[in-house]
């Protein structure tokens, strides 16, 4: 008998409900469009609320020299040269509005003395650059799109919606087909154009600071279309994560610390940042911290925990608590640490995506025509090592972007109807998961995600991504007996055995990445190739050929002259 | 010996089954664990059916709220050595279950859409200026995770049935009424609309909230007195009134 489902028919449907997708949404509602937003988890839980520091834009509130000129310089330096320029100018040049913008929103920001936006310090900026609200920007920031986007007519939302796949005719994606979870629901999806805004993989990785939902689920998805993964390997650790207590071992400990200055120190009491960055020192890019922090645990210099020191308790309790007030409670509440009196005890931790789905920079649409990607789950404006601060630009500036994007093509663009037979099939599919006594999905992410941690970290050599690579190759084989017991509504089995395609598309394509580029560059660091090599000035490129991964590569895009004079030559 | 913990967890799937009933597990301890982590080591060991909601683990998200022991908390933010090792979870009583742990919190976004959005002042000169100092009052509201904790211990939700919008609704409302530059007033809107008068102030809600937000000090009440001087004071009536006619009259 037919399975019974629900159709939406929509101008633009988008997957994902963080800052980006919420973002995208508001671009094409302003156009008059019809959009459904749907999400995994519940409206406003979305991974952007983790972000704490804040969102880079060269306002120049606090020093007056800083400017987009600048912002680019750093995005390019930073990214190691392989970032896409297009999408590094827009980011420096939009970011500004988009902040203006929030704070039109209904956004509040922390000011000025004389009454501007603040801004301070991070890693890698040449400038304090970051806007933000105590060490809580993202949950500001997720708050103030949701106000405005559940007040929006012509938007609608479907939350605790998991996409199980998209559909495709004659070459354009047309709609998608999802589970509401909550009801145990099939959903049919129709729209003229489709926006991933499904956030990053941190969650490949068992140390990580990210959300439960971050399972890469828009790399699979748009991989299976035919859309391509970039620079994959290019996964950013962040310097400083939790090690103590083990149940909160990875969870971040933001960057503002060292932004308000925080100093990182080993066991014996040394300020190491002054051997590996003299200049910059803690506030050196993640890249350099994370590498400094690894090199002292692994040479025997670290804490009781396995991790190193960070000290912010000299700039005294009231300082503290106004300025980092998120980390003063996790402090004390997870660990039983007061951060006004002890230092931290924190060690490197899997962060973001800097690689995913390849777009246009201007309009954000991927290989595949009718599909867009904006967020953590696009590529090309990070390169090989993130910028603090950048993320939350980039959702912003790319979100709006990519709506637009959407909003023109959908606006040429026709509703194309679906075969049934093809929504029967992937119900089918999906549930042909529901039956007992097969492999539980949970098993085989434990052996992924420990694999990944164990093998794929900061520092990586062949052997190990070997090991690593067989290990994803015969879970794939094992896939297919995955199971999950009991029925449709909230069967958080179930959608693990759904996750774990993804999980292995984004993880096999990590790791052939990292095997495809020998040498050490931003967050990628080969044991066997420590210095970077100007012949791999490239991105490399992940795509399904009939089933099998294929790997290719391209040069970077050659930068403009009149842009290229904002950038220090790079050194070899 | 490996150190062990109990857990009892409220099942029921209210499409199928007419009572629900809690089920008891052995979870092994680890050190400095959460409620959580107890939690999910059932949903993924040992039985995959198991639901829950949850998403970020670091009580930044506000998903994993639940009873544990009959007190409304978060999972994640509750460490097991701080409440015993046999230790039982419930999901929120004030709204409708879904399925074991997981509630309907649906109606919230509902009463959220009634809530007028921020509405600033039209004679602002761009780029904004405001002071730190009129920030702060804001900022308060601003840490609210929307976990709903605050609505389900909240007796006027839990025992009557009234208009009443609830602390979290209260806390959203005051959040724009405090911004330095919003030019709408949504206490009137609270009190007729929102069952503000309701809230017989007993506080169980900012005990509760995981952000330690003074929900009723901060909001609430400060509401009820805007709406009170607004719209009840007899004398600020009349000179509303003078006031409105001088200009009327010039």
């Amino acid at each position: 008998m037919a399975e019974q489902y629900l159709n939406t028919e929509s101008d633009i449907l988008i997957i994902g409900a963080g800052g980006a997708g919420m973002r995208a949404a508001l671009a094409a509602s302003d156009a008059g469009l019809k959009v459904t937003v749907v999400s995994k988890s519940l409206l406003g839980k979305a991974h952007t609320v983790m972000a704490e520091g804040g969102i880079a834009a060269s306002l120049g509130n606090v020093d007056p020299k800083d400017n987009w000129q600048a912002h680019f310089g750093d995005i390019i330096e930073e990214g190691v040269y392989i970032s896409n320029w297009r999408m590094a100018e827009i980011l420096a040049k939009e970011a500004p509005q988009r902040v203006y913008e929030l704070e039109r929103y209904g956004a509040l920001f922390d000011r000025t003395p004389d009454g501007r936006i603040l801004q301070r310090a991070f890693g890698g900026h040449s400038y304090r650059r970051l806007c933000h609200v105590g060490d809580r920007t993202g949950l500001e920031i997720i708050r103030t799109l949701e106000d405005q986007v559940i007040h929006r007519q012509n938007v609608k939302i479907i939350d605790e919606l998991y996409i199980t796949s998209l559909l495709k005719k004659d070459g354009k994606v047309i709609g998608a087909i999802g589970l509401k979870m909550d009801k145990g629901e099939f959903h049919c999806f129709k729209a003229k154009a489709v926006v991933l805004a499904t956030g990053g993989c941190g969650r490949v990785y068992k140390i990580t600071s990210n959300s439960w939902e971050s399972t890469g689920d828009g790399l699979g998805l748009a991989y299976r279309v035919g859309a391509k993964l970039q620079d994959m390997e290019m996964i950013q650790f962040h310097p400083t994560g939790m090690v103590y207590p083990p149940g909160v071992k990875g969870l971040l400990v933001t960057e503002g610390v060292r932004g308000e200055g925080g100093i990182l120190y080993n066991s014996k009491m040394e300020r190491f940042m002054e051997r590996y960055s003299p200049q910059k020192k803690e506030l050196d890019a993640r890249d350099v911290v994370a590498r400094a922090n690894y090199a002292e645990i692994q040479e025997g210099r670290g804490t009781e925990h396995g991790g190193v020191y960070l000290d912010i308790s000299y700039k005294g309790a009231d300082f503290v608590k106004q300025k980092l007030p998120s980390m003063y409670m996790q402090f004390m509440e997870f660990a039983g640490v007061d951060i006004t009196k002890e230092k931290m005890e924190v060690a490197p931790t899997t962060h973001y995506q800097m690689g995913g789905v390849r777009v246009d920079p201007d309009t954000g649409m991927t290989d595949v025509k009718g599909l867009f990607a904006a967020g953590e789950i696009a590529c090309g404006l990070h390169g090989a090592n993130r910028l603090g601060g950048n993320s939350l630009a980039d959702i912003l500036v790319f979100g709006k972007r990519t709506g637009e994007g959407a909003t023109d093509y959908a606006k040429t663009a026709e509703l194309v109807e679906v075969r049934e037979e093809d929504i029967q099939n992937e119900i089918s599919r999906v549930l042909s998961f529901l039956k007992p006594d097969g492999i539980n999905a949970y098993d085989l992410i434990d052996e992924l995600t420990s694999t990944m941690s164990d093998n794929v970290g900061i520092v990586r050599e062949p052997d190990r991504l070997n090991i690593a690579l067989a290990k994803i190759l015969e879970l794939k084989e094992k896939y297919p007996k995955v199971s999950a017991p009991g029925g449709r509504k909230y069967n958080h089995g179930l959608l693990a055995a759904m996750e774990l395609s993804n999980m292995l598309v984004a993880t096999e394509a990590i790791v052939r990445s990292a095997i495809m580029r020998p040498e050490s560059r931003g967050a990628h660091t080969r044991k066997d190739f420590p210095k970077k090599d100007r012949a791999w000035l490239k991105n490399i490129l992940c795509s399904d050929v009939g089933g099998e991964m294929k790997l290719d590569t391209e040069p970077v895009p050659t930068i403009p002259a009149e842009l290229m004079e904002l950038v220090k030559q790079e050194v070899y | 010996m490996e150190e062990k913990i109990i857990l009892n967890i409220y099942r029921q799937d209210p499409s199928i089954e007419q009572k629900g009933q809690l089920q008891k597990f052995e979870v092994p301890y680890v050190d400095g664990m959460v409620v959580l982590d107890a939690v999910r080591y059932v949903q993924e060991k040992l039985d995959t059916t198991l639901a829950i909601r949850w998403n970020c683990k670091a009580a930044k998200c506000g998903s994993c709220s639940a009873e544990i022991n009959g007190m409304p908390r978060l999972m994640c933010k509750t460490r097991v050595d701080t409440v015993g090792h046999n230790i039982t979870v419930t999901p929120m009583g004030a709204f409708p279950l879904i399925k074991d742990l997981v509630t309907d919190v649906g109606e919230n976004w509902e009463i959220l859409r009634k809530i007028p959005k921020f509405t600033p002042r039209e004679d602002m000169e761009s780029p904004w200026k405001m002071q730190q100092m009129d920030v702060e009052r804001s900022k308060e509201f601003r840490k609210c995770i929307e976990c709903f904790l605050c609505q389900d211990v909240c007796h006027v939700i839990r025992e009557h049935s009234t208009p009443y919008f609830g602390p979290r609704h209260v806390v959203k409302a005051a959040s724009m009424d405090m911004h330095p530059l919003d030019s709408e007033d949504r206490s009137r809107m609270l009190d007729q609309v929102g069952g503000l008068g309701f809230c017989n102030i007993t506080k169980c809600c900012q005990d509760v909230c995981p952000e330690h937000i003074h929900i009723t000090d901060n909001a609430i009440i400060q509401e009820k007195e805007r709406a009170v001087d607004n719209f009840y004071d007899p004398l600020a009536r009349l000179i509303k009134r003078k006031k409105t006619k001088e200009r009327s009259v010039a």
